[in-house]
């Protein structure tokens, strides 16, 4: 079954067109790892997806349900106020700065969209997060505030965050950019965990290395356009795209 | 000089200049956060008149608008307003206005990403501000308010113009009568003794909220 159906978007910021038909789909377990240079659209295409940005035209489909679509005219009609709001629902998103509310402690910041949005019983979502943070390797945490925690402390708050609004599918938006190399290593081992757990998975990188690991599907992509796609053997080792060898090269360097 | 009348008069007439006070605040600073939303509107149609509002009230002398409100719209509207009601108005409309566009520096200094993370999260329009950004903007906005709290307990002496007996008024014919110049000293005292509980709020205040950055 498929979880996301995105086809042919695009998208132009002014004049510049950043995603220039883009077409991608996600079936329900399967972890999907997006690469590509700075610059490729690849947090655009996934911001599109999470509604965060509108596309100009092309179709979305989530969990059966149609986000939008062309009308006669070849431009995107969303869906009703609504619907949108339920299908954004269905996708859990982790930034690359985190985002967590500072005014919130640890555990505010988890169960707060499941009281207010989803209508959870304060007990229920607490409950919750605190099996979440446990997870995370965070239970001792749970009073902290963001500001007094670590950046991957923080990432994995916001990945328990996302994980208390039962998603469908976890999206990651260069999840460790923003980190060290040990910090890293941290969530990329939650992230690991994650899909031994057979979550689906939407995950814009820059380490290959754990894109190779751990996606079954990896795409990527330059200059707004999917240049090759397919499993990471495809990919990383048998790829027969000159782009996609120079692109890899420079990492295989490292 | 009878200090005990004096004493009870200038009582009395801090009791004015705290009734503007706080009449001020509480009317001013609801009315300010639709002013900055409107100040911050795409809307040509709504974002034009509130700017024009907001130059007109920091543009002109606050003097000017208590003079205005009390003897001109009788000649253009045929409204008199009572004195301390006239004064209430002009102190509310011109208070807005300052306090408006501190909101505004709040509420446009919260990261975008606070935004996007209630919006991926579900919250509606009104959860995500009144939840998420409203609390941080007021961190934020403490130490210009705290200002403006402080100028307005010194502003209330401008009502006297429209003769209200607010505080500085009484005191000033108080000297002028007597030729003693120590109402001014009390009178000095007293705006102090204002000033150190705002202030002293605004600490209290800026402490609770500082368990997070």
């Amino acid at each position: 079954m498929h979880i996301i159906t995105a086809k042919n978007i695009y998208k132009s910021f002014d004049n510049t067109e950043v995603l220039k038909g883009i077409s991608i789909e996600v079936n329900k377990g399967q972890v999907l790892a997006i690469i590509g240079p700075s610059g490729s659209g690849k947090s655009t295409f996934l911001r599109c997806i999470n509604q965060l940005e509108t596309i100009d035209s092309g179709e979305i489909t989530v969990c059966g349900e149609t986000l939008a679509k062309n009308n006669d005219e070849g431009k995107a009609v969303y869906a009703d106020k609504n619907s949108c709001v339920k299908i954004g629902l269905h996708i859990g998103l982790v930034f690359q700065d985190y985002n967590l509310f500072p005014h919130f402690s640890v555990l505010q910041n988890i169960t707060e969209a499941p009281i207010r949005v989803l209508k959870q019983s304060k007990a229920e979502a607490e409950k919750r997060a605190r099996e979440l943070l446990d997870k995370m390797g965070l239970s001792d945490k749970a009073n902290a505030y963001p500001c007094q925690l670590s950046g991957g402390q923080q990432q994995r708050v916001s990945i328990a965050r996302a994980l208390a609004m039962n998603p469908e599918i976890l999206f990651f938006d260069e999840p460790t950019s923003a980190l060290d190399p040990e910090l890293t290593g941290e969530i990329l081992k939650v992230i690991r965990s994650l899909a031994d757990e057979h979550w689906t998975m939407v995950v814009v990188t820059h380490e290959m290395k754990f894109a190779r690991d751990v996606a079954d599907h990896v795409v990527f992509m330059d200059n707004g356009t999917i240049i090759e796609q397919g499993n990471p053997q495809e990919i990383f080792e048998n790829t027969q795209n000159e782009r996609t060898k120079a692109f890899l090269a420079r990492f295989n360097e490292e | 000089m009878n200090y005990q009348v004096l004493l009870s008069q200038m009582l009395e007439a801090t009791l004015m200049s705290l009734r503007i006070f706080f009449v001020t605040i509480i009317f001013s600073l609801p009315l300010a956060l639709l002013v900055a939303k409107g100040r911050m509107s795409k809307i040509k149609i709504i974002k034009l008149p509130v700017s024009l509002y907001i130059l007109l009230m920091r543009g002109t002398p606050l003097m000017l608008q208590l003079l205005f409100f009390f003897y001109a719209l009788k000649p253009i509207f045929g409204i008199q307003l009572e004195r301390v009601m006239a004064a209430e108005i002009a102190f509310i409309l011109n208070y807005a206005a300052y306090f408006a566009e501190i909101f505004r520096g709040g509420i446009e200094s919260i990261p975008s990403g606070q935004y996007e993370a209630a919006k991926v999260l579900g919250f509606t329009h009104r959860q995500t501000f009144f939840r998420i950004i409203l609390p941080q903007v007021i961190k934020h906005i403490i130490p210009p308010m705290g200002n403006e709290f402080i100028t307005l307990v010194k502003d209330t002496s401008l009502a006297q113009v429209i003769g209200i007996a607010e505080l500085l008024k009484v005191t000033s014919n108080w000297v002028s009568s007597s030729v003693n110049m120590t109402p001014l000293v009390i009178a000095g005292v007293f705006y102090l003794i204002m000033n150190g509980v705002v202030t002293r709020c605004f600490t209290v205040a800026e402490n609770k909220l500082s368990y997070y950055r």
